[in-house]
């Protein structure tokens, strides 16, 4: 029911809105990305003299920034999602959850938009720099690019959202699920560096698989079916899981 | 408006919740006593839709627990034994949220928080934060949160556990307040808090119910026995021997400190008043007695007999099946 569902997203947007951890997310977020960003800009520049002129610097810089914006997500992450259920869990607030009249789905879903629109927030003022550059150079990066730069971050960042409330749902201690997201979020990374170039059947399995693979597509500026799908199911893969471990609560002795 | 029949919990080899069957009547209180551990909160858990029984049946307004789960939560509110609340939050922001997924629609919500703020004592709390509350005030958000909703039955699992005397009083009336128009189920250890409130009261020992009534008829009918209490001048040993002759049970004496009297507890056969007896007899070996009265059974006793006689049944026969 969408009543219930937006009753736990308003519930949890007020948490983030008072909570310290989230500050301290989007302020470490931004700062990093905006020293990075700085610093691309410089070094691509400098590259950019003596290369040929059709080189596309400020494709290149956004790539990197990208990239770079992936990168910390990956890091920052599991600190808004290892909270999500085991902080209910523990507080004993679970209960009063799941005796209302109120799906398993719609806790969850309400929860998993909660921290997207969190990451949206986050990803926001980043969108200033591409916007400096816009206005910076000629020819500028074209539209498509960015936009879709932006749609691939806003994805990953939906797979590890929703691979991070599953694990949060699995625990009662918030250490132990953000260290263990903190964990499956570099193994996926360094599945990809792994997996690179790989000619193997296996290798182009993994690589497929590979959450950050995807991504560089959508950096790209291309907007790949396989990429959405990828993504989508990955997202939905992860709430399932979540619902029915939230479900399984029930059976477990509490 | 509560439906109970041979619920079952297993915990693996443990069986937290045996063949439990009771029904509750609308706007009755019914509580539910038992040592810790004896399966009050499980039985709870159960009826609230948050644990699933491993068989039986249980119905809350018609609907039941496990196949209309989402009917059933519909209509009830629930206090946990920990309070469910969101440090974070505001009192009234807490209750507002608890009426949104409790599915109340928006033009009733703001008079229902004023509503159960006032009921709990809490109106002059209303924009402070939960973590900033004392103790028996967050016990008191919990409450509010159970009734917010103005739900046809109200859990309450341990309801005044840390709460001052003032304070348990002031919940205990709130909840004889409730009956009537809400069916209550609460649970607790303490037996004055039951014998109080409670239009009825379910014992439970070990998953299983030992006794079913009104406190009234559980401290004066039961099995009819008879206990009486003596102080009286004289030897010890002889007294004993005596007493013990005349009851053929067992007999408690005390020497009093002072004055050289002593104190005696007999339990006497049900059926015949054996106090003038009692008193004959100890005349007539000329000595004196000071006082001779029939005491009832508290609930305290009826409590302990039946929780006490269960294990000891148990051990000693250590038969499987016993009466429920």
């Amino acid at each position: 029911m969408m009543r219930s569902l937006y009753a736990i997203y308003r519930k949890e947007m007020g948490h983030y809105f008072v909570s310290p951890v989230a500050y301290v997310v989007v302020a470490m977020f931004l700062f990093v990305s905006a020293y990075f960003f700085n610093l691309y800009v410089r070094e691509i520049v400098e590259q950019s003299f003596g290369m040929p002129a059709d080189f596309d610097a400020p494709a290149q810089v956004l790539r990197a920034f990208l990239g770079l914006l992936a990168l910390l997500s990956l890091f920052l992450m599991p600190m808004v999602t290892m909270g999500l259920f085991a902080e209910e869990r523990k507080r004993g607030t679970m209960e009063l959850l799941m005796t209302s009249p109120i799906r398993e789905i719609d806790i969850v879903l309400g929860k998993f938009l909660a921290s997207l629109t969190l990451f949206a927030v986050m990803l926001l003022p980043t969108a200033l720099y591409v916007v400096y550059i816009w206005f910076h150079t000629d020819p500028a990066a074209p539209l498509r690019v960015v936009l879709a730069g932006y749609l691939g971050i806003l994805l990953f960042g939906g797979c590890l959202l929703a691979l991070g409330s599953f694990i949060s749902s699995l625990t009662e201690n918030q250490l132990i699920a953000g260290a263990l997201t903190f964990g499956l979020f570099l193994l996926l990374w360094a599945l990809d560096f792994g997996s690179r170039g790989a000619e193997s059947a296996l290798g182009q399995t993994v690589q497929y698989l590979s959450v950050i693979e995807h991504f560089e597509d959508f950096t790209r500026g291309i907007i790949d079916t396989s990429g959405l799908v990828y993504y989508l199911s990955f997202i939905v893969f992860f709430i399932f899981l979540t619902v029915r471990s939230i479900d399984s609560l029930r059976w477990r002795r509490a | 408006m509560i439906e109970v029949q041979d619920l079952t919990k297993a915990y693996g080899p443990v069986t937290a919740v045996d063949h439990v069957s009771f029904s509750v009547q609308e706007g009755e209180i019914l509580g539910f006593l038992g040592p810790n551990g004896a399966g009050k909160t499980t039985t709870m858990r159960i009826l609230t839709g948050y644990l699933p029984a491993t068989s039986g049946t249980a119905r809350i307004a018609g609907f039941d627990v496990t196949s209309d789960s989402l009917a059933a939560r519909r209509h009830l509110g629930y206090l946990p034994e920990v309070p469910p609340l969101y440090p974070d939050m505001s009192v009234e922001g807490y209750l507002d949220f608890v009426l949104r997924i409790k599915n109340v629609p928006p033009d009733k919500r703001r008079s229902r928080v004023a509503d159960a703020m006032e009921k709990t004592n809490l109106s002059d709390k209303g924009p402070e934060l939960i973590k900033r509350l004392s103790r028996g005030y967050k016990q008191r958000v919990g409450l509010a949160q159970a009734l917010v909703h103005d739900p046809l039955v109200i859990f309450l699992d341990e309801p005044t556990v840390g709460l001052d005397p003032k304070q348990i009083i002031e919940v205990r009336h709130l909840i004889k307040n409730l009956a009537g128009t809400h069916t209550i189920i609460l649970s607790t250890h303490i037996l004055p808090e039951v014998s109080m409130t409670c239009d009825r009261v379910v014992i439970i020992n070990k998953g299983k119910i030992a006794a079913i009534d009104t406190p009234q008829n559980l401290t004066t009918e039961r099995k009819g026995a008879q206990r009486i209490f003596i102080e009286a001048q004289a030897p010890e040993k002889p007294l004993q021997e005596l007493l013990v002759q005349i009851s053929g049970a067992a007999v408690e004496i005390h020497p009093a400190r002072t004055s050289g009297r002593v104190t005696a507890t007999m339990e006497a056969a049900a059926g015949k008043d054996i106090r003038s007896l009692v008193a004959a007899k100890i005349v007539e070996k000329g000595w004196s007695l000071f006082e001779l009265r029939g005491v009832s059974l508290s609930l305290e006793d009826i409590f302990l007999q039946l929780t006490t006689d269960d294990a000891e049944h148990a051990e000693a026969s250590n038969e499987p099946e016993k009466t429920k």
